[in-house]
């Protein structure tokens, strides 16, 4: 399964590339080099002649490259979980008023090791393990953040954020506004949520549909190193608290990225894979068991279009609804709950905007609303699989 | 009265039973300021225990340390302050109390609405703690914030046209009476829930420590967190009593105790009332003084925040204190005893100070009445200003939500919503 992921995280990574020049908004940020190291133009043919299978080798962990062929391609290769540690370490670096506050986050290195070597780098005033007392460590960011610093919250598991929730809702999101714009908090809360590997209900959060009525903050989810490491840069460097949702189950995916500097856009959604005959909206975890069941779905006619919405408040509208305007089918594919998640917004959000464009009702496959379970097929069975984004599909497309 | 201060400083580690009971029982007039002779810093390491069955009641059960007792026998040549000092905090305290009054009056007058919390009867812990500081130093309070806005330095104008919700106001009227915040003079806010605003504060203290150590900057601001007895039962505070002193931060921990929380009773709702014994226990000192007298505060505060700017870590000072009006203005203030209220009215903090400066004669009725004259029309024309000043419009509505309006989005056209046109009139789609 891990490796499957691998691939498919390669897979869908390398279409990606093909994209990001085709924005039309003001933001310049994108328009940095773009390598493109594995482009493949997914063309519009539905009759079988598909190349994206060939692509799927290439990430297997067992097919060593030769130092030589390794040399010649541009970037380098890293896992998801060191692509943000490089984002981080060149923010730091950058801007020495960056620094990050959690629970074994210094010495330890992280929970998942994003800020491995950083305390030792910049010392633990800089990379400062806290007690364990989120309510008032996401306090003082805040405080830190009001005073000049830009400090980053890491959650150790994004569910331990529900105790900071006072300090998120009340200070970070509403103090710029309640101060009349004369306090700025340019916070990046951020670590990994979302349904691990029979972790437990309470470690399995999807924490975004709580925070997503916050007035006054951004929130974005990352689903490869590519866009992992340049939203962490964005983030840190947004005047606005972000939230950033990390994925437990994605941490160890592999990819490679520029070696240039690059920076992503907080608010654009990204196109995976172009298509025509309906529009998948999907965000982290689940942008893989979309991208795996657009391959059946390929192979039996359909030719998905999926976007990895990304920026989960405020919503992309415009990428989503020139996708509408092409396929006038929606499907939505979260990992979220059902009752008030994000595809409840976002369909609300379509339909308000784009009704006239839909052929169809909107269909949102989201988690049950269950606390999810610890054994092991309960919990497969709590998440959205890729025969039933398969069957969605064939249902919206009769 | 109660007297003096008493201060312990505990080794995080010593076992010390509060049973013994060495206080001395006092009833002391209301109106003596036996801080007037100089609390030696000594005090801070004189250890005394008091028993935790002391309750404190109408009857004021004073804890004195020997230290103090014996000054008192000496001659009182030396004062604790200077004439141009003791006019500063006359005026200051003269200010909070005139421009509360006056929010009494414009709220039932219908120009203000809401929650408003007023100090009165408290402004000694305000003006003693806050004339100490720079501007660069940082202030962090709860609800009951006007008064520690104007002692920082917040013009009464501004204060009084954020409490009528004008733009003029210090948050362009969108904040009101609980959220006063000021960037000039690192007024941090004015926070609604309680506790809330004591991590903000151990977070401005964590930057002056950031300056010093990782921008090598020669920096010693100190942040005062302001909050009261309620507060101290609250798990933000034990949180923040922790961290600070763990990391040695530049901060003090002011506690208003003003014996009630609302209608809930500080003994109903404490196992130990006693709250300046809860800083040793996270190994800091944890200092008592009479909230009631300015000098003794400012003297406690004078060494606290000294401490602070030293690097010597942070403080805990419970100043015990009463407010003479009702938790808001909406409180009927039905609960508390009238002989409780009488008795802390004979120790209103303004006519105390007002007695020792004459007495001592740092200043004569004539320079005192002149400076209240000062202070009500600075009031009046505060008034005047709030009810010109215009109300904010439309457009004003979105504006601020974001510190970069990039994050409304893009909308269905491809633009970002922040260069919609109908967003600045306060009419776009978010």
């Amino acid at each position: 399964m891990a490796a499957m992921l691998q691939s498919i995280g390669v897979a869908s990574a390398s279409v990606t590339f093909s994209n990001h020049t085709n924005k039309l908004t003001s933001s310049s940020v994108h328009s940095l080099p773009v390598i493109r190291s594995e482009a493949r133009t997914i063309s519009g043919a539905i009759n079988g002649s598909r190349k994206t299978g060939k692509v799927i080798t290439k990430a297997v962990a067992a097919q060593a490259e030769s130092p030589a062929s390794a040399a010649s391609k541009p970037g380098h290769e890293l896992l998801l979980f060191e692509a943000l540690r490089e984002g981080l370490e060149e923010e730091m670096d950058r801007d020495p008023r960056v620094c990050v506050f959690g629970e074994d986050v210094g010495h330890y290195g992280g929970s998942y090791k994003v800020t491995k070597g950083l305390a030792e780098k910049y010392g633990d005033l800089r990379v400062l393990d806290t007690p364990i007392a989120e309510n008032s460590f996401t306090g003082m960011a805040v405080g830190a953040a009001m005073t000049g610093l830009r400090p980053i919250v890491e959650g150790m598991n994004m569910g331990f954020l529900l105790l900071a929730f006072n300090q998120i809702s009340d200070n970070c999101g509403m103090l710029h506004y309640t101060s009349g714009g004369q306090f700025t908090i340019p916070t990046v809360i951020r670590g990994p949520g979302g349904v691990g590997r029979q972790l437990g209900a309470e470690h399995s959060q999807r924490l975004e549909s709580y925070f997503q009525s916050i007035p006054g903050i951004q929130m974005v989810a990352c689903s490869t190193p590519y866009n992992a490491k340049g939203l962490m840069k964005a983030a840190i460097r947004s005047e606005n608290p972000v939230v950033l949702f990390e994925h437990v189950l994605l941490y160890n995916l592999k990819e490679r990225i520029p070696d240039e500097e690059y920076v992503l856009s907080l608010e654009e959604a990204e196109m995976v894979r172009p298509g025509e005959h309906v529009t998948i909206l999907t965000y982290s975890r689940m942008r893989y068991h979309v991208m795996q069941a657009a391959k059946t779905l390929v192979n039996k006619g359909y030719d998905p279009e999926v976007i990895d919405i990304r920026s989960l408040k405020p919503f992309d509208l415009y990428t989503i609804g020139n996708s509408i305007k092409k396929t006038h089918r929606v499907l939505i594919v979260e990992e979220c709950m059902r009752t008030g998640g994000i595809g409840a917004s976002l369909t609300a959000a379509i339909n308000e905007n784009f009704h006239d464009y839909l052929d169809a009702q909107i269909v949102c496959l989201s988690s049950q609303d269950v606390p999810t379970p610890y054994a092991g097929t309960l919990e497969e069975w709590t998440v959205v699989q890729p025969p039933q984004i398969v069957a969605a599909v064939e249902q919206l497309c009769k | 009265m109660a007297c003096s201060a008493t201060a312990k400083i505990l080794q995080p580690l010593s076992i010390r039973s509060a049973e013994k009971s060495q206080s001395c029982s006092k009833m002391l007039s209301p109106s003596s300021f036996l801080g007037s002779t100089p609390l030696p810093k000594k005090l801070f390491s004189v250890n005394k225990t008091i028993s935790p069955l002391a309750r404190r009641s109408a009857t004021i059960v004073a804890v004195s340390s020997d230290v103090v007792k014996e000054k008192k026998l000496k001659s009182t040549q030396n004062l604790l302050i200077t004439k141009e000092e003791g006019l500063v905090l006359y005026e200051d305290m003269y200010l909070g109390r005139a421009f509360e009054d006056m929010c009494a009056q414009m709220y039932y007058r219908g120009k203000m609405f809401g929650f408003v919390h007023l100090y009165n009867g408290q402004e000694a812990v305000s003006t003693g703690f806050i004339k100490l500081l720079k501007k660069e130093d940082c202030v962090v309070s709860t609800y009951r914030d006007h008064v520690h806005a104007l002692s920082k330095g917040v013009p009464a104008r501004q204060v009084m046209s954020e409490l009528f919700g004008k733009t003029t106001g210090c948050c362009r009227g969108q904040g009101g009476s609980m959220h006063m915040f000021s960037k000039e003079h690192n007024v941090l806010g004015g926070f609604a829930f309680i506790g809330e605003g004591i991590p903000v504060a151990t977070g401005a203290a964590f930057t002056s420590k950031y300056k010093r150590e990782v921008f090598k900057e020669d920096c010693d601001e100190v942040t005062l967190a302001f909050f009261g007895d309620g507060t101290c039962n609250n798990g933000q505070f034990f949180e923040c009593l922790n961290m600070a002193t763990l990391w040695k931060l530049p901060i003090v921990f002011v506690v208003e105790n003003n014996l009630w929380a609302i209608g809930m009773s500080h003994l109903r709702s404490t196992s130990d009332p006693q709250i300046w014994k809860k800083g040793p226990a996270f190994g800091m000192p944890g200092v008592h003084v009479d909230g009631m007298d300015v000098l003794k505060v400012r003297e406690v505060a004078k060494e606290a925040v000294s401490r602070a700017r030293r690097g010597e870590g942070p403080t805990l000072v419970e100043c015990e204190t009463y407010r003479f009006r009702g938790h808001s203005l909406a409180d009927p203030d039905e609960l508390r005893d009238p002989a409780e209220k009488a008795h802390y009215a004979t120790r209103d903090p303004i006519t105390a100070l007002k007695k020792y400066v004459i007495e001592n004669k740092l200043a004569s009725e004539a320079e005192l009445k002149a400076i209240e004259k000062k202070i009500d029309e600075e009031v009046e024309e505060a008034v005047e200003f709030a009810d010109k000043s215009p109300v904010p419009e439309r457009s004003q509505l979105l504006e601020n939500v974001f510190a970069d309006p990039k994050g409304f989005g893009i909308g269905p056209d491809g633009k970002y919503r922040c260069e919609d046109p109908k967003f600045t009139q306060g009419t776009a789609q978010v």
